[in-house]
């Protein structure tokens, strides 16, 4: 990332003066809100700045040049899956048709974005092998909660409503442990095995009366495909649980291995990371959820159906009664999930399994440049990411990952994902994904070897990273110790405005 | 593959270095039995043909009708400086701003929305976002259970049914969440029941955490609020208001009568209805209730060098920290929205929302007087906004014939909320500033020709 | 080499007992494996707490823990001045980063917690 040119810039705020802006909204007659009674009304007007077009559009594009992105750099962020974000699918989810359509227009008017969203449904169910899809949870941990919701209703419709358990490698996403207690679970967590994968024996001794469902990572959140995983599930349905897999990493099976086909009850995917709708700087995604037939009656209402005579409709209200109900306001993401399917079309079946091996070998391809250098704890080869790790360069120089990370900045990347999973000392887990060009890839790993170098020479230099952001490292004590969450008319004791 | 740079000597190359002939050796792990069936799907769709299929399916929709229909989502004009922005790739494509030195952008536009709404609710802090205004209303509910240690809310039918029913769904076992009946006739008919929720709160062995009603409600009409706030706070239950941003340029904001808590749904504020998000949840609440709201806060600090900079915030509470004790398992916030919100909010800034707002009011009440001359009533009499409900005989049927002409008469209250019978007539209509005087006639007069001859019932 | 005259659990809470009251808080090592202390989350005066049982919880920029309490009792005061000063965790937390003040019910809980030598022990292989 080039360093001159991003200026930090005044709050929106500041930049406003009483009387400028207008010119967009017409004038309403003066007697509009006459007929509204006086103690509804508002008293005091709201603070909001007064700005001219030209001022806004300026905050805002200067700020946009503080931002790390796809479309500016390289993100090895492992778990994360930042590949490139086609821009077709900006120019599809705009097309008027779909973006003007309100999501209580009745059916007969919907029938381009509803026949979108069951060809959606019936990829996703193919890629996954399950045999039905929902649309409708927000984001992959609203996936999450569906699919844990789902497993609920199931064995309560069995009256083995006593299931209070969920079993969770400590090597999961954070997401998955609040997920089950949002369900009202209690998470126990199985230690992985010293190879990074699922300790079967110790999940065999977890599984029990109790246990409601696991939640399973495919491949792990280390990059590693569970060679066992046939075991486990046969093992999680001998003790009457049901298995959810977290999507997250599907990216480096697509064609190769469907969960539904192999046994999994219930996944969701994270179209944000596989099917490349955008992040949007922390926002929006949507987590789609898979089920085969033993969770079917429980997808959350409304379903797309489809009528013998080919046309398109959303399920009433209470049509059907074994429904979980609903996680949300209408259908879905409908704009994030209009994103993916131009994606999935684009690529086909080829063109998806293509996505994976190439990301598999992407990632096996930066690991095998790194070995000698960094600590690889599970050296054999790994699916789309791996974990490498400082631990013996902190042992050394007292450097730590954190720092390295930084560092990383100065060189022109985003870090990577650092300190997760958490049963590795000092990692970081890298993801290269399909679409960066073995040229990056290679600088890439040339900055980190040239970073593991300055750990010896000029480690105060790593310590001290980033130098050339338009930042430097923030004192987030004092942001949480004393959060200020909201801006204020600066009364003289704040950091004040950047010049 | 559309996408991926890799040629075949891009390939080989680095299978050269890993020692291998073959991509398919990395997937030898894969147990023989477990492998994937072929992948059946269409094949590959160059970006030519895709685009135009694309065109053709939304071609298929139908946004050409004149439409009152509003119901939690509404027609507004956005400038089209809000969407031209938000094409910056810096903004859409940047990650989550976990890294804060190269993610000032993203973070300052956060801590903006967040101050730029905590005006508008007059409330001391907003969240960085929910995902849509249903499950921001469910976490508003979840969070006064969390502070009272009580496990019973009430929540009033006037909220939208989509928010009461993702509420349930949240509140499944182990919490109760009761529905508010509302009035039936009379002036307050179709408001929130005060005497029976004083009832409700005064219930023995059964203390109430939080009181949820929406202002205005699902029909469009003002609720007393202050009065409700004051009967939940009297029996030590938290207030929680359910609220529609546009309106807050012109009705009493939460902070105004008291509310605790503030959910809604930020669509309005410049986001297209896109058939059903992605959306803007929002959430506020009271200072003393900061370490109870779930999902990202974005804060305001400084660096190494002393430079104002921002952060996201008070962390341990979030789900990668605190794992099975997180308030929630949300792992996002809708950064794009906030910053369409932001943006929408700047540009036509406090009097131009006032005026968007006010437009909505003239305009409805110009529906209202036009359906009015061909005999077409309100339901209710309370004060509305820019929505209110009429009633229709054969309601559905003539909601039918309205679209064969060309308008889109709001919403089949029937269908959305099939176990109010006084509803069961009733069509939800709504006026915006995009309204326009002819979209308002074209509606006057097709219903009036429907209703002047007889009409049956459709069959469903 | 930690204070001598306090007892500490096997999750780094440390306690001093003068006659039935006994206090309690963090050690340094806990403080600093957390790092900044931003929160912490302190029951009200008057709740039980039941040794070994979780009372609370500390909350630093990046990690949280809870807090176990090594002896059983009722709570009689909490640090007043940990909500606006919760760094005094790091910087003295065994005098002002103290947590809360405990009634002690039973003397003999305090035969199941280490003496400082052999907490030095725990940290050190730790």
């Amino acid at each position: 990332m080039s360093v001159t040119g991003e200026r930090l810039q005044p709050t929106i705020f500041e930049l406003g003066r009483h009387g400028r802006g207008g010119g967009k909204i017409p004038h309403p007659p003066a007697d509009a809100l006459e007929r509204i009674p006086a103690d509804a009304r508002r008293a005091v007007p709201a603070a909001l700045p007064e700005l001219n077009e030209a001022d806004v559009v300026r905050h805002y594009v200067n700020l946009s040049q503080l931002n790390y992105a796809v479309d500016t750099g390289f993100y090895p962020l492992g778990s994360c899956t930042m590949k490139f974000n086609p821009k077709l699918n900006e120019w599809a989810a705009r097309l008027p048709g779909f973006a003007d359509l309100h999501p209580l227009a009745p059916d007969e008017v919907a029938q381009g974005t509803l026949q979108l969203l069951w060809e959606l449904e019936r990829a996703l169910a193919e890629i996954s092998g399950m045999r039905a899809v929902t649309l409708q949870p927000a984001a992959g941990a609203q996936g999450e909660l569906t699919g844990i919701l789902m497993i609920r209703a199931h064995h309560r419709a069995r009256g083995e409503g006593a299931r209070d358990e969920v079993l969770v490698p400590d090597s999961s996403h954070g997401t998955n442990p609040a997920t089950a207690s949002m369900a009202g679970y209690r998470t126990i967590t199985i230690p992985s095995a010293a190879d990074g994968g699922v300790d079967i024996d110790a999940f065999r001794a977890a599984l029990g009366p109790r246990t409601a469902a696991v939640m399973i990572t495919n491949p792990s959140t280390l990059g590693l495909f569970e060679a066992r995983i046939g075991e486990l599930l046969e093992a999680v349905h001998a003790a009457g649980a049901l298995a959810y897999m977290d999507g997250a990493n599907l990216n480096a099976i697509l064609g190769h291995f469907k969960p539904g086909e192999a046994g999994f009850d219930v996944m969701h995917f994270n179209v944000h990371k596989t099917f490349s709708t955008p992040h949007g700087g922390g926002g929006p995604g949507a987590g789609p959820v898979g089920v085969g037939d033993t969770l079917l009656p429980y997808l959350p209402e409304p379903r797309v159906l489809r009528g013998d005579d080919g046309s398109f409709h959303l399920e009433r209200t209470g049509e059907r009664s074994t429904s979980i109900g609903r996680l949300r306001s209408f259908v879905g993401n409908t704009g994030v999930l209009i994103r993916a399917y131009a994606y999935i079309r684009a690529h086909g079946a080829s063109g998806l399994r293509e996505v994976s091996d190439d990301a598999v070998l992407a990632a096996n391809y930066l690991k095998h440049r790194l070995s000698g250098t960094y600590d690889i704890p599970y050296d054999r080869a790994c699916k789309h990411e791996f974990v490498a790790s400082a631990a013996t360069i902190k042992k050394q120089t007292g450097v730590r990952t954190l720092d390295i990370a930084k560092r990383l900045i100065d060189y022109g990347y985003h870090p990577p994902t650092i300190y997760f999973p958490l049963i590795v000392d000092e990692g970081m887990l890298i993801e290269p994904t399909e679409t960066e060009s073995v040229e990056t890839l290679d600088a890439f790993a040339d900055a980190l070897i040239a970073i593991a170098a300055e750990t010896t020479t000029t480690p105060e230099l790593v310590t001290g990273a980033p130098h050339s952001a338009p930042v430097r490292r923030l004192d987030e004590a004092t942001a949480a110790r004393q959060p200020n969450l909201r801006w204020r008319p600066m009364s003289g004791a704040e950091t004040p405005c950047p010049d | 593959m559309p996408y991926g740079p890799h040629t075949a000597d891009d390939r080989e190359r680095m299978l050269g270095a890993l020692g291998l002939t073959s991509v398919d050796q990395l997937f030898e792990d894969i147990p023989v039995a477990l492998r994937a069936s072929r992948l059946d799907l269409p094949d590959p769709e160059p970006e030519l043909e895709l685009a135009a299929r694309l065109t053709g399916l939304a071609a298929r929709n139908r946004t050409d009708l004149a439409s009152f229909l509003g119901a939690g989502v509404y027609r507004h004009w956005s400038p089209p400086a809000v969407d031209q922005l938000l094409l910056r790739g810096e903004w859409y494509t940047a990650y989550t701003p976990y890294q804060p030195e190269v993610s000032q952008g993203t973070l300052q536009s956060i801590y903006e929305y967040e101050s730029l709404l905590a005006e508008l609710v007059d409330l001391d802090v907003v969240s960085a976002s929910h995902y849509d205004g249903a499950t921001a209303t469910a976490e508003a509910a979840l969070m006064t259970c969390r502070a009272t240690r009580r496990e019973r809310v009430l929540i009033s039918r006037g909220v939208h049914p989509h928010y009461r029913e993702t509420t349930r769904t949240y509140f499944e076992g182990g919490l109760d969440l009761e529905e508010i009946p509302l009035v039936a006739d009379g002036e307050a008919a179709g408001t929130t029941d005060l005497a029976a929720l004083e009832r409700m709160l005064a219930e023995p062995g059964r203390p109430v955490a939080g009181v949820i009603a929406a202002q205005p409600d699902f029909c469009g009409l003002l609720e007393p609020m202050p009065e409700i706030g004051r009967l939940a706070h009297a029996a030590g239950a938290l207030f929680v208001a359910v609220v529609e941003p546009v309106s807050l340029a012109v009705l009493a904001p939460p902070g105004a009568y008291g509310a605790d808590i503030a959910a809604g749904e930020g669509q309005p504020l410049g986001i297209a209805p896109q058939y059903g998000g992605p959306y803007l949840g929002i959430l506020a609440a009271t200072d003393a209730l900061v370490r109870q709201i779930p999902g990202r806060l974005v804060g305001l600090t400084s660096d190494l060098d002393g430079k104002r900079a921002f952060v996201m915030t008070m962390r341990a509470r979030e789900q990668d920290i605190r794992r099975d004790k997180a308030a929630s398992n949300i792992c996002t916030n809708q950064a794009l929205l906030a910053l369409a919100a932001a943006i929408y909010l700047a540009t036509v800034g406090p009097h131009g929302l006032r005026d968007v707002a006010a437009l909505g009011a003239a305009r409805a009440a110009e529906l209202e007087a036009a359906l009015a001359a061909v005999g077409v009533d309100r339901l209710h009499r309370g004060p509305y906004l820019n929505e209110f409900v009429i009633r229709v005989p054969a309601a559905r049927a003539v909601h039918r014939r309205l679209l064969d002409a060309g308008v889109l008469a709001g919403l089949v209250l029937a269908d959305a909320e099939p176990d109010d019978p006084s509803l069961a007539e009733g069509l939800l209509v709504c006026a915006t500033e995009v309204t326009t005087s002819d979209e308002i006639a074209r509606f006057a007069r097709a219903i009036g020709a429907i209703l002047g001859a007889p009409v049956a019932e459709v069959a469903r | 080499m930690v204070p001598t005259d306090l007892r500490y659990t096997n999750d780094h809470e440390w306690v001093r007992v003068v006659g039935d009251e006994a206090t309690i808080g963090i050690t340094a090592y806990a403080a600093d494996q957390l790092g900044d202390i931003v929160f912490v989350d302190l029951p009200d005066v008057g709740r039980s707490v039941e040794q070994s049982a979780a009372f609370g919880v500390v909350e630093s920029v990046k990690a949280v823990s809870d807090l176990f309490a090594p002896v059983s009792g009722e709570v009689t005061e909490t640090n007043p001045d940990l909500g606006r000063n919760p760094e005094l965790v790091n910087s003295d937390p065994y005098g002002a980063g103290w947590m809360v003040r405990v009634r002690l019910g039973d003397a003999a809980q305090l035969d199941a917690l280490l003496d400082p030598d052999a907490y030095d022990a725990l940290i050190a292989a730790g």
